[in-house]
């Protein structure tokens, strides 16, 4: 189903809701408690229409096992995701399926209640669950969610390739074209110097690239990718502090250099100040999910046509790129776990994974890997034709979360404490010396670790 | 017939007293208390640790500038907030009696309108890439301001729109204070030779001053304890520069899920607020009662 080219929403919507009724038509078996009523809390999606896509889906499958179901989209824009989740949890009343972020589930899986059976079943019909999605929700030896059908996102390089080619002279569609027969040799030139060298000459253009370097999510993630992919960590597997490395010394004389090319607006970006940026024409690249695309391509088409969505630059240690697996969870205080456990099992089937890679025009990803193979929705996107290829993971990249590669509890404390953004803007910003810089990460580090 | 119990006075107005003192003890006693039990607990909130959450928080950086910066902020803000208010009590005061009611309505709006939501359009006034204020500046040849990305500016703005918010209650209790200095001690300082000055700080200041006290009293309290401007505004950035005690005690404690932490966070403020109003409101007694 190609939903790129020429579809309004009002087909669009009505190819999903085909899409839903043919789920619906699947064997899906319904068990004694599939009754009653249902709470969704689930993430306010950013490509505008996937909502209501899913909205559809979860109510037709409620009609169809007599739940009544009731779905509430919930903005990640201020944290307002975790804190309901926060007031939730402390209440012991709310939903009875919430989203949750990679950093949430650590931190509520005292009251979230094991899905292992949802999630043995899933893995038994479809295949594994990808191994970071797995280290994020399987904790202490138990699942605590099921996988979500969407927002599940990772952070490309989102770059305008006319930009790159006419002031970079790099050929992004040569590079990384929207077929499986890449060069070898340009990928491997794809480092984080190539990419620096090429944000100095848009700086001199006056189309500069731009990342946040705030206390906000979009700042984690990004910088997890390039410390990870100079080898450099906070805190390292054994949950021990490491932040005192050549490697980090490294990554922070590289961000001095790339930050001096960069707008200084971006030690207050938000969440959606880069997309904005982008969609106004102004930048040339960030490091995104393709919801830039997304709103570009119905608000600012011409900038929409040449964003091409590409490969995270790599480093002496590898390329990485952060990725966001989402998992649905119950709350243990949940009066319908029984239906709530089949709704689980519900949207992990590939009709409705397929339908809502389609409703997001390939934003999310999936968690299972064999859902890959059902859709060419990367492929289709466009125009550009082919500008989301190259966001679903097609090269060398090894997927991390923010605060890699430390135990999940304390990566998900090192990200939501910004701990990264704030040493790279002390050095970038605040003009602090490197040791001093690393000295106070490794103070606010103590205060992660404490239990 | 009454009951003989309701018939007596005390008794009757301990019963009207009984919502109140319900309310006082769910909206302030209860949560109160508990913040001090949490703040006793250890980080999974399953152990009791004394007060190692407070020493804890003595030995990180980032506190100690925390409480530097709420320091500098609060009394900042609240000598701004209360200088304008003074001076635009006194404009408004001269004013005819007639046309004072439209002044008073319209520099009040700062402060009737939700802070969060005025807070808004502050930050698109302000916002880091399409500031509208900048756009301003720009078509005047002036350069852009880094108003929320820059430490200085960043905290200049959270000042600024505190100031903006705030001043009007100060303008509105100064305003009452002035009210209520009889006329005569004016007309007798005129009789007397007196000048706009003498009598501005030999009749008005004194006659106020219990006013400022309580005035700046509360002011301090609610601004050193203010979350939605610095929230909407900064998020505590850049580099955790405009973060106070109540955005801070929101990072470590809901946002970075350490509630114990977060708690010790915010009672900080708590002994240093009740030693300063200890200080105020007794000297207010016994202005007050050397006055009697």
């Amino acid at each position: 189903m190609n939903l790129m080219t020429g579809s309004t929403r009002r087909t669009f919507l009505k190819a999903a809701g085909a899409a839903a009724a043919g789920t619906l038509a699947a064997p899906y078996v319904q068990t004694a408690g599939s009754a009653g009523r249902l709470r969704l809390g689930v993430i306010d999606h950013w490509v505008p229409g996937t909502n209501e896509v899913l909205r559809q889906l979860l109510e037709r499958w409620g009609e169809a096992n007599h739940v009544e179901v009731t779905v509430d989209f919930i903005t990640t824009i201020g944290n307002k995701l975790l804190l309901t989740a926060q007031a939730e949890s402390r209440a012991g009343s709310g939903h009875d399926i919430f989203a949750l972020e990679f950093h949430m589930v650590p931190m509520f899986k005292h009251r979230l209640i094991a899905v292992d059976d949802v999630v043995d079943d899933i893995v038994a019909a479809y295949g594994p669950i990808a191994e970071l999605s797995r280290q994020a929700a399987f904790l202490d030896g138990a699942w605590r969610g099921g996988p979500s059908p969407v927002m599940n996102a990772s952070a490309a390089t989102v770059a305008r390739r006319d930009l790159f080619l006419e002031h970079a002279e790099i050929d992004l569609t040569e590079w990384f074209p929207a077929s499986d027969s890449r060069d070898p040799a340009k990928v491997d030139r794809w480092d984080w110097e190539a990419f620096g060298n090429a944000a100095a000459a848009l700086h001199a253009a006056g189309r500069p690239v731009g990342a946040a370097i705030s206390p906000v999510t979009d700042s984690s993630a990004w910088l997890a990718q390039l410390f990870a992919s100079y080898g450099a960590a906070m805190v390292n597997e054994q949950g021990e502090i490491a932040a005192d490395s050549d490697a980090v010394r490294e990554a922070l004389e590289y961000l001095t250099r790339l930050a001096e090319v960069m707008p200084d607006s971006v030690y207050a970006w938000d969440d959606a100040s880069n997309n904005r940026w982008l969609i106004s024409g102004t930048g040339s690249a960030i490091f995104n999910p393709p919801s830039a695309w997304a709103v570009a391509r119905r608000d600012s088409p011409d900038v929409a046509r040449h964003l091409w969505h590409c490969d995270v630059p790599r480093g002496p240690a590898g390329r990485f790129r952060a990725f966001n697996s989402i998992f649905w969870g119950i709350w243990d205080f949940s009066e319908n776990q029984s239906a709530a456990r089949d709704l689980l099992r519900y949207v992990a089937e590939p009709e409705v994974v397929v339908a809502m890679l389609e409703a997001s025009q390939g934003y999310d990803l999936p968690l299972i890997a064999s859902h890959y193979d059902r859709t060419t929705v990367w492929a289709d996107a466009g125009p550009p034709a082919g500008g989301l290829y190259n966001y679903a993971l097609r090269g060398d990249e090894r997927t991390l979360t923010d605060g890699y590669p430390a135990p999940p509890e304390i990566a998900a404390r090192i990200s939501l404490q910004r701990v990264v953004p704030n040493l790279v803007a002390r050095v970038t910003q605040g003009g602090e010396g490197f040791d001093d810089a690393i000295k106070w990460a490794e103070n606010e580090l103590e205060g992660v670790l404490r239990s | 017939m009454l009951p003989p119990l309701l018939r007596r006075k005390p008794a009757v107005a301990v019963l009207m007293c009984v919502p109140l003192f319900g309310l006082i003890l769910g909206l302030v006693a209860y949560p109160f208390f508990h913040a001090l039990f949490l703040a006793t607990l250890n980080k999974a909130e399953t152990a009791f640790v004394g007060l190692d959450n407070f020493s804890f928080l003595f030995g990180r950086q980032t506190f100690w500038m925390v409480v530097r910066q709420s320091l500098l902020f609060a009394l900042v803000a609240v000598v701004f907030k209360a200088l304008i208010g003074l001076a635009a009590a006194h404009a408004i005061n001269t004013i005819p009696t007639k046309g004072q009611r439209k002044w008073r309505g319209m520099m009040l709006i700062p402060w009737v309108i939700p802070p969060a939501l005025s807070t808004l359009g502050w930050w698109w006034l302000f916002e880091p890439t399409y500031s509208a204020i900048n756009w301003g500046l720009t078509k005047l040849a002036v350069p852009a301001v880094p108003w929320l990305s820059d430490t200085f500016w960043a905290r200049f703005s959270i000042i600024l729109v505190n100031v903006w918010v705030g001043a009007p209650f100060f303008l509105i209790m100064y305003l009452a204070a002035l009210k209520s200095i009889p006329g005569e001690l004016y007309e007798a300082a005129e009789m007397d030779g007196a000048g706009p000055w003498q009598k501005f700080f030999y009749i008005t200041l004194p006659m106020i001053r219990n006013i400022i006290a309580i005035t700046t009293l509360f002011s301090i309290i609610v601004t050193l304890a203010n979350f939605d401007i610095v929230r909407v505004l900064t998020q505590g950035g850049p580099l955790n520069t405009t973060h106070l005690f109540a955005t801070y005690a929101f990072r470590v404690g809901i946002e970075s899920g350490d509630i114990p932490l977060g708690a010790a966070v915010s009672l900080f403020m708590f002994p240093m607020l009740a030693i300063l109003a200890f200080i105020i409101l007794r000297n207010v007694r016994r202005r007050a009662a050397s006055l009697a």
